[in-house]
């Protein structure tokens, strides 16, 4: 079931890039000072963002965490408008009074970063009671860590989603880490689906570095959703392989190099690449060209957020109220 | 007693271990405080020293967090519970507003709580509108808590461990962009007591009632002002609650001018407060309106010139003062 088309292979490769060269570019950019505050960056990850969002038009809702760029990439984000945002400039997403963690779009579904870790997925439950209150077969999927399914607003929405049968998917972003505190030491399970059933809907485990396999296991959640059975609780294991804050981070010692490169080895890109290269969906020049096309479009966002103007300070008090 | 200048982030980190040397009840909890020894550095070293019993790392959990903490305290220990952003507070204000501030009058008095809160606020890190607010008026206004905002090393370590030894909930709150700050540090333990505001800059001709960093902004417009021949007094609150108001009144009286200046919107912040107890009391003394300064009314905003704009600073007190004082 659920067999990603050559189109789709190649869509998710392309999503999984976009990500990983912007990600790279902000850090670096980051690190220089040209982007001020926190970046929370989504290399590693990107199987998971590309391999849901790959299900998704424009019309279904996502809520993403304070790791939002990958989600808005994959969702369809542009790069001038990102950068811009990243930027502070009065052309981003949101006119440089959100920055990274409230990076959004409405036109594209997507619902913001946010600063505050679990508030998220009480928030999609009610972009999915709102698109069955009206009809829709549109979905809302919230993207969430394992850091954050320790927040008592995750069971709440977990089990309001349940109760009332609502077309909502909760993503499980499992890094193995909630800030620099490994997962053993803030909850007592390894799979955060086991909590699926105290909810009353499936918890589902899946090999978040492996592109199709979070195809196929979001394909089916999201079907369900759409097809009026209800929630699940994706769990996607995965790692970040950049620091929790920015890319080298505050230089703390709570994870080893070994483990990085162990779960470096299993690159979600690298991995994808291997495969599409095997299925001869994708050769290395081909592979090449997205590359190339990607950092043209990188240096182009770049380019376009130096360039913007800043926020005018007469637009402080714009937007408190409609 | 030794003194040496060291960091306001080094100070609560020595408030922090004095309290867990003398008080065996007590212990530490909150994100990343033990492993990491806080996001900030504000627990550094403790871990080794006294090992994860006494400071303890928990989930992403605030309303377990500091509910853990109210447990703990009304059953006989002595917590100290860190919310990393005082916007955090959002996700466990029930634990604050209806359990902590009010159990023990609920009781009728049978329940302590001696808990202390750390957490930290401020803007001007371009961390926008979640991490960088300064929430203490919704503290003040619950009857049960005190709050405590240090400006300087000094205050935040005495004022930690006056808040520890303390039998009653209290919120020190720190202030993120006075980390890097340094100040002159007594080795020893002290306290600094709990409902004292401090003359930081006397003066005759205008009274700026401050607290937290727009202690530094009011001392730099004060300097602007002597320039022009003004005199202004400074004083930091230190504690909003309870409120060191005669310290105040005594001011206003011999300067006659008053002007409100914190960093939180100026919209029923504290200053509202302060400036109705002013005319309440010093009516006859006052020769003007008592003047606020406080951020306007509206989120924290990301970018640079929109978060500057934002901010109250020295220019923005002059500019307030020069009314009050008719130039
Ligand atoms: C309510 C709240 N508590 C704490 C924080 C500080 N914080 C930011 S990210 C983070 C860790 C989140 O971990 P996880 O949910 O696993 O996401 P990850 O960073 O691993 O992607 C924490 C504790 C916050 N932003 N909001
Ligand atoms: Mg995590």
């Amino acid at each position: 079931m659920n067999q990603p088309s050559d189109d789709v292979l190649r869509d998710m490769h392309r999503r999984m890039v976009r990500i990983r060269v912007f990600e790279t570019e902000a850090g670096r950019m980051a690190e220089a000072g040209k982007i001020p505050g926190a970046l929370h960056l989504y290399v590693g990850e990107e199987a998971v963002a590309a391999g849901v969002m790959v299900h998704l038009s424009d019309d279904d809702w996502i809520t993403s965490t304070h790791r939002g760029h990958g989600h808005l990439i994959a969702k369809g984000g542009e790069f001038d408008r990102m950068f811009a945002e990243l930027y502070g400039r009065a052309t981003g997403y949101c006119r440089g009074k959100g920055g990274s963690m409230h990076i959004s779009n409405m036109e594209l579904g997507m619902l913001g970063a946010n600063g505050i870790v679990g508030a998220g997925p009480p928030i999609a439950v009610g972009a999915a009671f709102s698109t069955k209150f009206r009809n829709t077969d549109r979905v809302a999927v919230s993207f969430f860590g394992d850091g954050a399914s320790n927040e008592g607003s995750f069971h709440e929405a977990a089990n309001m989603a349940a109760l009332y049968k609502l077309p909502a998917v909760f993503v499980c972003e499992n890094n193995g880490y909630g800030e620099y505190t490994p997962q053993k030491n803030h909850q007592a399970i390894k799979d955060v689906a086991d909590r699926a059933a105290g909810y009353g809907m499936p918890g589902v485990v899946v090999d978040g570095m492996d592109a199709v396999a979070v195809y196929e296991a979001a394909g089916a959640a999201i079907e369900r959703a759409r097809a009026g059975d209800g929630p699940t609780l994706l769990e996607c294991k995965t790692y970040r392989f950049f620091d929790h804050v920015g890319v080298r981070g505050m230089g703390l010692s709570y994870r080893t190099d070994e483990e990085l490169q162990e779960w470096q080895k299993r690159d979600p890109i690298h991995m994808f690449e291997a495969q599409l290269a095997q299925l001869g969906v994708l050769s290395k020049d081909a592979a090449a060209a997205v590359y190339d096309a990607v950092s043209a479009d990188v240096k182009a966002g770049i380019e376009f957020a130096e360039t913007s103007p800043l926020p005018d300070p007469a637009t402080l008090l714009d937007d408190v109220y409609a | 007693m030794a003194e040496r200048e060291i960091t306001y982030v080094a100070a609560i980190a020595e408030g922090a271990t004095t309290i867990l040397n003398e008080q065996d009840s007590a212990f530490i909890a909150g994100e990343d405080v033990a492993g990491a020894g806080g996001v900030f550095g504000s627990y550094r070293g403790l871990l080794d020293e006294f090992g994860p019993g006494r400071i303890v790392d928990t989930p992403i959990s605030e309303e377990g967090i500091v509910g853990l903490g109210v447990g703990a305290a009304a059953t006989g220990l002595r917590p100290v519970i860190d919310i990393m952003f005082m916007d955090f507070m959002g996700e466990c204000m029930d634990e604050i507003a209806n359990q902590m501030a009010k159990m023990r009058y609920m009781f009728g008095g049978a329940a302590k709580l001696p808990i202390t809160v750390v957490t930290m606020s401020g803007a001007g890190m371009n961390m926008a509108a979640q991490h960088s607010q300064s929430l203490e008026a919704w503290l003040c206004h619950l009857p049960g808590l005190k709050v405590v905002t240090p400006a300087t090393p000094y205050d935040a370590k005495g004022l930690l461990i006056a808040a520890s030894r303390d039998d009653n909930p209290v919120f020190v709150v720190m202030n993120k962009l006075s980390l890097r700050t340094s100040g002159p540090v007594p080795e020893e333990a002290y306290t600094v007591p709990i409902g004292q505001a401090k003359v930081v800059r006397e003066g005759e001709d205008l009274t700026i009632v401050t607290y937290s960093r727009m202690v530094r902004e009011a001392l730099t417009a004060a300097e602007t002002f002597a320039k022009e021949g003004i005199d202004a007094e400074v004083i930091d609150l230190r504690s909003l609650q309870p409120l060191d108001i005669d310290t105040v009144l005594a001011s206003v009286r011999k300067t006659g001018r008053a002007v409100v200046v914190h960093e939180a919107v100026r919209f029923a912040g504290l200053g509202g407060e302060i400036a109705a107890q002013i005319q309440e009391q010093a009516f006859d003394d006052l020769d003007a309106p008592v003047a606020r300064v406080g951020a306007p009314f509206s989120p924290v905003p990301f970018s640079s010139v929109l978060e500057q704009t934002y901010l109250p600073n020295a220019e923005k007190i002059v500019a307030e003062a020069k009314h009050v004082i008719g130039l």
